[in-house]
């Protein structure tokens, strides 16, 4: 039987190159689709406005929104899919959405 | 050695499995497995054996729980029949592309409508594609017997499929009859605890049950076949250690009384052994016939049915189940398939016959052999139909 | 080979009955067979069972039509079933009832080997109960001499526990005081 692999061929594999079960064994490798693509807008956040409560990262069905080190939450865009959550439910009304730029 | 006890079939199946120390146990009952579904409740609770019983609430969250389970590193018991591996279904080849070696028990039941609770072997006929290994047996040591191999098989780091142990509901279930229980150290000696390939813990994340693209769909059909396919050498050789420690010799494909013989009729299951009652009736008058049973049904063992109806003009193959507008029985099928592009072949007659538990008695299957002699055309016969 | 059917009424026990015999017989070397006829089963409505036993291995998987013995567990159910149907010629039937032998002979219609015993009677004298499948044991080995009496001691003591004595004083008064009507 082949021995466990903890690295990730690339697919499509020859059919012996399968993982028993296709179990996928890079923990996370979910991260490596950057779904950030899929967006035709962006949300842009207005620091002036942000009271820094975290709603929008509670709320982002993503996940993408994470806390910087000065406390704001930014979305990491390489996953935001646009979905325009986040404007709708921050109070404040600090994040907008904006047309994603050719 | 056992001692020679006598105890009906569905609680000695799970004795059986109670020596294997499974972890988990998730069982819904039906009839007529419901004594498995108890007695295995009964065993857990009673602390016996140190595993969980989970009381779903369906079959589907049964083998859904023996898959949660399984993945996690757990060796996982469930048992059904009829409706409730219909329920099953779409689970099952999630199961074994998955590679989760669950054994399950199958009290084969008719299967609905109209609602029949009564022995044939349309349960387990729509599950043949499912990727699980399938095996038959005929009476209560052979239960007892493969109960406990199956774990052996499925876990072999060159399987890791899931098996499904097949027990005609009633004929089977319901008897009492002697019956040799391995002992405890026996059996350890034979099973060592579940070395699972991978499974789920947080120190060491993975996924399971993912998802493929049709680039790659092919290929993970392709390796799942291959495996299944393979498993068969790993069968043979688990039966040949069992041979060796217990002294009770399985194959793939058993023959009886059929050297010599012209005629040889081909059983799953438990008819197989009113069919031997037949078989000697008849070779006492002088008749050549005999008998071919077919212990795995998935993977189907080509070679050895090949080889052993060399031979012989004629191969009445007998189905206790109907492929509703299709060719006929679902064995039959398959052993025409995989004798059609044989130069030297025999006859092949499909017979139907004990639907929805319709008793076949030694002197029905004297008559389907006379019938064989007497048939002309090769269309397929439902025995014993008033029209 | 000997094959016998059990006539009773659900929750009467008639399925322990066959399960004494085929761990009996099993115990002492013999191959048995103990089966119910399978199918739903309530309280009070007439089951069967049935029991095959052998000094050679048994390898028949289908049901008893016809036997050699007919054990019938409730005397009400001689009018309401026909409880000789498949009895080989030749075959034996053996009645719980506290009729006379001529009246269940005209009742069925029946000419064979018929044993009676009122084996209620006993069990409520010996049991407390009118439940009387382990006393019928005594009245079948009696009558087929298909096991011998300590045969069944284990598996009853196994069955009954506390109350497997009671249940062998049952068994043995059927034993002595089966009443044989020779054919007729």
């Amino acid at each position: 039987m082949a021995k466990k692999k903890t690295e990730q061929k690339k697919w499509p594999e020859k059919w012996q190159e399968v993982n028993p079960g296709c179990m996928v064994f890079a923990a996370g490798n979910a991260a490596n689709y950057k779904t950030g693509s899929w967006k035709s807008q962006r949300p842009i956040l207005d620091k002036q406005k942000c009271i820094k409560c975290g709603i929008c990262y509670i709320f982002c069905p993503e996940g993408c929104i994470q806390e910087d080190e000065e406390g704001y939450f930014i979305a990491n865009l390489d996953y935001c899919k646009g979905c325009g959550i986040c404007p709708h439910e921050c109070w404040p009304g600090a994040i907008v959405m904006r047309e994603e730029e050719e | 050695m056992g001692k020679r006890i006598g105890m009906e079939v569905a609680i000695a199946a799970v004795e059986a499995v109670a020596l294997c120390n499974i972890d988990v146990a998730a069982v819904y009952p039906i009839t007529p497995q419901s004594h498995i579904a108890e007695h295995m409740a009964d065993v857990i609770h009673d602390g016996r054996i140190d595993s969980e019983f989970i009381t779903v609430e369906s079959e589907h969250s049964a083998i859904s729980a023996c898959a949660g389970a399984s993945a996690a590193g757990a060796r996982a018991y469930t048992a059904t029949s009829s409706q409730g591996l219909m329920l099953m279904h779409e689970i099952l080849p999630i199961v074994s592309a998955m590679r989760l070696p669950i054994c399950m028990a199958n009290a084969n039941r008719a299967v609905s409508g109209p609602l029949n609770i009564w022995n044939d072997h349309t349960d387990i006929m729509p599950q043949r594609d499912s990727g699980w290994i399938s095996l038959f047996t005929e009476n209560g040591q052979e239960v007892i017997d493969l109960s406990i191999m199956s774990f052996k098989i499925a876990e072999d780091p060159e399987v890791m499929l899931p098996c499904v142990v097949n027990i005609d509901g009633f004929q089977l279930t319901h008897m009492i009859e002697p019956l040799e229980l391995p002992s405890k150290a026996e059996v350890a000696k034979f099973l060592p605890p579940r070395k699972p390939f991978a499974s789920l813990h947080p120190d060491n994340p993975i996924s399971m049950g993912c998802f493929a693209m049709p680039d790659t769909y092919t290929e993970t059909v392709v390796a799942k076949e291959a495996a299944l396919v393979n498993s068969k050498k790993v069968i043979t050789r688990v039966f040949s250690e069992w041979a060796k420690r217990f002294g009770r010799k399985y194959s793939v494909v058993e023959t009886y009384k059929s050297k010599g013989a012209d005629t040889l009729m081909l059983t799953m299951g438990s008819m197989g052994e009113t069919a031997s009652t037949a078989v000697d009736e008849m070779r006492k008058k002088g008749a050549k016939v005999g008998l071919v049973k077919l212990r795995l049904w998935r993977p189907f063992p080509v070679e050895e049915l090949k080889a052993a109806i060399q031979g012989c003009k004629t191969l009445i193959v007998m189905d206790r189940a109907l492929s509703t507008g299709g060719a006929g029985g679902p064995v039959a099928t398959d052993v025409k398939s995989i004798l059609y592009g044989e130069k030297k072949k025999p006859r092949v007659l499909n017979v139907i016959a004990g639907l929805g538990g319709r008793d076949l008695t030694v002197n029905d299957f004297v008559a389907m052999f006379d019938m064989a002699k007497k048939k002309k055309d090769e269309t397929f016969e439902i025995y014993g139909v008033r029209e | 080979m000997i094959e016998i059917r059990w006539h009773g009424r659900g929750g009467q026990g008639a399925v322990t009955s066959v399960e004494m015999i085929a761990l009996a017989a099993i115990e002492v070397g013999k191959y048995a067979q103990g089966f119910p006829a399978f199918g739903p089963e309530r309280r009070g409505a007439p089951v069967m069972a049935f029991n095959r036993v052998s000094d050679k291995p048994i390898k028949i998987r289908s049901g008893i039509y016809q036997p050699d013995v007919v054990v019938v567990l409730d005397p009400s159910l001689v009018s309401l079933v026909p409880v000789t149907d498949g009895l080989k010629p030749g075959g034996i039937l053996i009645v719980n009832t506290s009729k006379t032998a001529e009246e269940i002979r005209k009742k069925l219609n029946y000419k064979g080997k018929l044993y009676i015993v009122d084996a209620t009677h006993i069990a409520r004298e010996e049991l407390g109960v009118p439940i009387a499948n382990t006393t019928m044991l005594g009245a079948v080995l009696k009558a087929t001499g298909v096991l011998n009496l300590n045969a069944m001691k284990s598996p009853l003591e196994h069955r009954f526990g506390r109350v497997a004595a009671k249940n062998m004083s049952a068994m043995k008064r059927a034993f002595n005081e089966l009443k044989s009507a020779k054919a007729a």
